[in-house]
């Protein structure tokens, strides 16, 4: 199962990161998780958010560069060790993971983490196999 | 109406072509030595009379003259008929100080709109088209040109000028346009909005004439992917007479000059000394028909090539290669000439859109030079590890193709300020630092 991530480039100025927040603020979509991964020029501002069409559009036609990207929603147990445990089981299996960030779920005992890798049918086999479990889309959204 | 708007002179035969061209400037000259002090001077200065030019072998006698003669001139210095015979002056834009004034008979005119719709019947032009002008109307000679030229043919023009995308774009959609004249960077910015306002199936544009700019092939094959067309160059300035000057025929190989008016010569910029067909070096013309404001070898600073091949379109005049950029445009950075259409080359070959801005500095008594270049949907990727290859393979690039090192800095979309005449492609922050 995998999920929508949308990245936005944004300049690395002042203002420009707060403009791409509120502009999907003010059309009502809810941001789940985010990362940014920055140069000294440009950074790439990662999304999950509720409604990752509707943001899309508004992005786009507020003329920011956007794209959409298919993660995966791995859910761990909010516990010492348990992402050390499925980044090991990756790179055992050859899975090359290109980044990572991650989220406590509400008033439960677990986590997420989002993870970008090259070849999801590929990691969704590893984890499958080991009995890792991928959230859903309506899960995450839900949050 | 056939491939040719004047085929008389369009494919006249070489040694004919020799016998008009000597004839015109042997009455050129005596005419401008008799009515123009300015000349009279300059050509005494260098000890050449009338009567040395009996033909165009003796062209390399005559002195150069140069913008600055022109601004010396300035406004009525090289009128060469009387006041109450001039019906029109256009004017260049002045951005460097002084502006220049040229001058236009009705003769004038009529010959330059003519040089036009042989631009126009080049690229399949006919009196059936309707001809769509978003050049600058006014003192600027693209919108005067392009919009005398189409009514010569007979076309349906319509006079828009440049501004008011969306009402471009409207009138290009009811009005069923078929030939788009304007600025390359124009073309780009409406091929554009084009796309933003989903209107790609509804325009009925079949070619373009764009010019009064520098403009790559890389760019020319964006445009005419973008809008469905073929994109033509042409060529001219406005102390000659405006665009026409020279024009691309199907081929788009380069540029006929149109010879009967105007006669092209390649110099040495350095030396002044004429260079072979093939060779590159600065254009220089001589105005052989026009009244009013005739020039004899003026210096465009224009750095480009002529050549003589037999051209499959069969007009015999000769083709000028697309100018490199105006020895003006063109920046020295540490020491080596840049110009600006050559990274233009190198960012559409890595896969950007032409939208791009140059800032060269002085940073501890070494040049630097920065290449903005706004990223696209197509160029994007979440991951930074690919955008900084991306950086890095402009900068190789521009490393290997002029020798320097350039700073490569991804902007975004629309954050390079675009005029929709001519692109401001250049910041200069040196001047008087050390």
């Amino acid at each position: 199962m995998t999920l929508d991530q949308l990245s936005v480039f944004v300049e690395n100025r002042p203002g420009k990161l707060v403009e791409v927040i509120e502009t999907i603020g003010a059309a009502g979509i809810d941001l789940r998780a985010m990362s940014i991964a920055d140069t000294a020029d440009f950074g790439v501002l990662r999304l999950i958010v509720d409604k990752p069409d509707s943001a899309f559009k508004t992005l786009t036609e507020a003329g920011y560069v956007v794209k959409v990207n298919k993660v995966l929603p791995v859910t761990i147990d909010d516990t010492p060790g348990s992402l050390g445990k499925v980044l090991r089981l990756l790179s055992d299996n050859g899975v090359n993971v290109e980044y990572l960030y991650a989220f406590v779920a509400h008033g439960k005992d677990r986590a997420y983490v989002i993870i970008r890798v090259e070849d999801n049918d590929a990691a969704t086999k590893v984890l499958d196999g080991a009995g890792i479990p991928l959230a859903s889309a309506a899960e995450i959204y839900a949050q | 109406m056939g491939k040719y708007y004047q085929a008389e002179f369009e494919t006249m035969p070489r040694d004919e072509m020799k016998k008009l061209q000597s004839e015109r400037l042997v009455n050129t000259v005596a005419r401008v030595y008799e009515n123009v002090p300015y000349y009279r001077e300059l050509m005494d200065k260098k000890g050449v009379k009338p009567k040395d030019i009996k033909s165009i072998d003796d062209l390399s006698l005559l002195p150069f003259i140069s913008k600055d003669d022109l601004r010396d001139a300035y406004p009525y210095g090289m009128l060469a008929v009387p006041l109450a015979d001039a019906v029109r002056i256009q004017s260049t834009s002045g951005t460097t100080g002084r502006r220049v004034v040229a001058f236009y008979t009705q003769n004038d005119v009529d010959l330059w709109d003519e040089c036009c719709a042989r631009a126009i019947v080049a690229v399949g032009g006919t009196k059936e088209d309707v001809v769509h002008v978003s050049y600058g109307y006014g003192l600027f000679t693209g919108g005067p040109g392009l919009n005398g030229g189409s009514h010569k043919v007979g076309s349906l023009t319509i006079p828009m000028s440049s501004g008011n995308t969306e009402r471009q774009i409207q009138f290009m959609v009811d009005l069923e346009s078929t030939i788009l004249c304007c600025t390359p960077s124009y073309a780009a910015y409406l091929a554009e909005t084009v796309h933003e306002m989903g209107l790609r199936d509804k325009i009925k544009l079949k070619a373009g004439i764009f010019g009064a700019e520098a403009w790559s092939e890389e760019m020319r094959h964006h445009i005419e992917d973008r809008l469905g067309i073929k994109a033509y160059d042409i060529y001219g300035l406005t102390e000659i007479s405006g665009p026409g000057v020279s024009f691309e025929c199907e081929e788009q190989t380069g540029m006929h000059i149109n010879e009967d008016h105007f006669i092209a010569e390649i110099i040495n910029p350095i030396t002044g000394e004429v260079l072979p067909d093939g060779e590159k070096g600065e254009l220089v013309f001589t105005s052989i028909s026009k009244e009013a404001f005739p020039l004899l070898r003026y210096r465009t600073r224009d750095i480009c090539v002529l050549s003589r091949e037999k051209c499959s379109c069969g007009r015999t005049l000769v083709k000028m290669a697309k100018p490199m950029g105006r020895s003006d445009d063109m920046l020295i950075i540490r020491g080596v000439n840049v110009f600006p259409s050559q990274i233009e080359t190198v960012l559409i070959g890595c896969g950007f859109e032409a939208n791009y801005q140059l800032v060269v500095d002085r940073v501890n008594y070494s040049d630097t030079l920065e290449v903005k270049v706004e990223m696209t949907p197509a160029m994007f990727s979440d991951e930074i590890r690919k955008l900084e290859g991306l950086d890095n393979q402009v900068e190789a690039k521009l490393k290997s193709m002029l020798g320097i090192q350039a700073n490569v800095t991804l902007v975004a979309p629309k954050s390079i300020t675009r005029s929709e005449g001519k692109a401001v492609r250049v910041i200069d922050n040196r001047g008087g630092k050390l």
